[in-house]
């Protein structure tokens, strides 16, 4: 039983892992711009894109999710994005490298949108470009439900019905081992207080950082591991882009400004046993490291996912790029392999993630010694 | 280039999500969760504890047996020890007193022997003086009751001297 389960769970990850392979097709003969096809699956999107293929008039059919657009342009204006990509025709424009590109428009709206920007169109009912191909038009601001921000809900959503789940068996009697899903949770967030909160922060300050801690680790490795399931509702870049990182980085300083006590601020701006005169070098550096640990923070996780996703897509590209079905011999067990490797990579970041905001809290609230 | 500008949407939905999750998790998640892991980790360490104490005690009650089970031997020995030197110490002294007792007894009966034997001689020689007395009474008497044995008897006497 066990085992046909398990079987069933590796064929299932093995197939998952090698999807990205049937989801970037392409007409016979015309090259697939892999380097494209990477940058669109690792930006954001204003639609979810799952399949292309070629209809019986050789016309490319688009399967996708339409989410919602939110802007806020004199008063606040929700529509589907639906209306972008199918009342409309592309308008083609060549681009300052002299490749073919496009932009989407809605007259009726007002808007274009171009490589996932969303612009306010000119008179004419057209953007402007500059001379090195960057629309100049108004940018109205977007608070749509993008790929990422509906990643974002999910990923909340399914984190507290799993967390729920685990809780549920505790309800009868607290003193008995964990059960259930519990049994996964439990070591996961005693391993977050002992060896993350406790260790860093110290014994007796460690509690009211718990909920920060542990929402962070759990919240990063959820995403992480959503990002690697390449179809809906997965395989959106969440936790390898820099605006998702930089609010989490964000909020470790935040915290660890604070949290900070008399001491950490000394440290900063009056470190003791540094004369006067070094003071004038010392600041300005401590005061850039205050910024620069959650800038860290922000820059290791991105790249650290944002590699991840570029590297599977890569060896699927290979497939690509040589124009030959006999590369998936190779670049399907790779992309399996790194795959493999991504979902280590998953966790090691959350905790890495976790674990540097703890010990940058811990420094800002340690006893003078 | 757009790939590491923070794009303002998404930094909002983070900022609000993380923290609303945050919230909500806290309420129902991590409140139960580490109430019920403190409580048992309290509950095992009580436990523990317990144990600790028990074997602890155990221990000094073992101790404190054997001290006993010792001090009761070292006494039982004393007693022992006590008792034989009493007892030693009764046949000793009426092993003594005995000897004493039989010593003043054979002294006694060794005196009053002499002095039954002084007697007795004392008595025989009396007898024997009476007796001797009496004899010669009866010979003299007998030898003297003719003038002619008293002449024989002075001239016998004066033999006797007449040697000298």
């Amino acid at each position: 039983m066990l085992n046909t389960t398990l079987k069933a769970f590796v064929w299932t990850i093995v197939l998952l892992l090698s999807a990205p392979v049937f989801s970037s097709s392409s007409e016979e003969g015309e090259p697939v711009d892999v380097t494209e096809m990477i940058m669109h699956h690792i930006k954001d999107a204003h639609e979810w894109h799952i399949l292309t293929y070629t209809d019986d008039n050789d016309g490319k059919q688009h399967v996708s999710v339409h989410l919602p657009i939110i802007l806020i342009d004199n008063g606040i204006k929700v529509f589907s994005s639906k209306r972008f990509y199918h009342e409309e025709d592309a308008i083609e424009i060549v681009n300052a490298e002299g490749k073919k590109d496009h932009y989407l428009v809605n007259r009726e709206l007002g808007y274009g949108i171009f490589h996932e920007n969303i612009y306010k169109l000119n008179q004419a009912g057209l953007l402007d470009f500059d001379a090195e191909g960057h629309a100049t038009n108004a940018k109205p601001y977007d608070f749509s439900i993008t790929k990422n921000v509906f990643t974002l809900f999910f990923s909340a959503l399914l984190l507290f019905v799993l967390l729920r789940l685990a809780v549920k068996s505790y309800k009868n009697d607290g003193l008995h081992p964990p059960r259930g899903i519990a049994r996964f949770i439990e070591p996961i967030v005693v391993f977050v207080r002992d060896d993350i909160a406790k260790a860093n922060i110290g014994e007796k300050k460690y509690k009211k950082f718990m909920p920060f801690l542990l929402t962070a680790f759990f919240f990063i490795w959820i995403n992480n591991m959503l990002g690697l399931i390449p179809i809906i509702p997965g395989g959106a870049n969440l936790t390898g882009n820099i605006s998702f990182t930089l609010t989490l980085a964000a909020f470790t300083m935040l915290i660890t400004v604070f949290s900070g006590n008399k001491n950490y601020w000394k440290h900063i701006f009056a470190t003791p046993g540094v004369p006067i005169p070094l003071l004038i070098i010392m600041i300005p550096v401590e005061v850039i490291g205050v910024f620069a640990k959650p800038f860290a923070l922000m820059v290791r996780l991105f790249a650290n996912i944002t590699a991840g996703h570029i590297i599977i897509l890569a060896l699927t590209g290979i497939i690509f790029t040589f124009g030959s079905a006999a590369w998936s011999a190779l670049s399907i067990p790779m992309s399996l392999f790194i795959g493999v490797l991504e979902l280590l990579v998953a966790f090691l970041q959350a905790f890495i993630f976790t674990m540097l905001s703890a010990l940058f809290i811990g420094e800002a609230v340690a006893e003078e010694h | 280039m757009d790939l590491i500008t923070p794009d303002l949407g998404l930094v909002f939905w983070t900022g609000l999500t993380f923290i609303i999750l945050m919230f909500i998790l806290t309420k129902f998640i991590w409140k139960p969760i580490m109430a019920a892991v403190n409580n048992r980790e309290d509950n095992i360490q009580e436990a523990l504890d317990m144990a600790k104490k028990t074997k602890a005690e155990m221990e000094k009650l073992k101790t404190q047996n054997a001290n006993l089970l010792k001090e009761a031997r070292i006494e039982r020995d004393e007693m022992i020890k006590e008792a034989k030197i009493t007892s030693d110490g009764m046949i000793e002294s009426a092993k003594s007193k005995s000897k004493v007792e039989a010593d003043k007894i054979v002294e006694n009966a060794r005196v009053s022997i002499e002095a039954e034997k002084n007697a007795a001689v004392a008595e025989l020689k009396n007898q024997v003086a009476t007796i001797a007395l009496e004899i010669a009474e009866k010979i003299l008497r007998e030898d003297l009751s003719s003038n002619e044995k008293q002449k024989q008897l002075a001239e016998s006497f004066a033999k006797d001297i007449n040697l000298n």
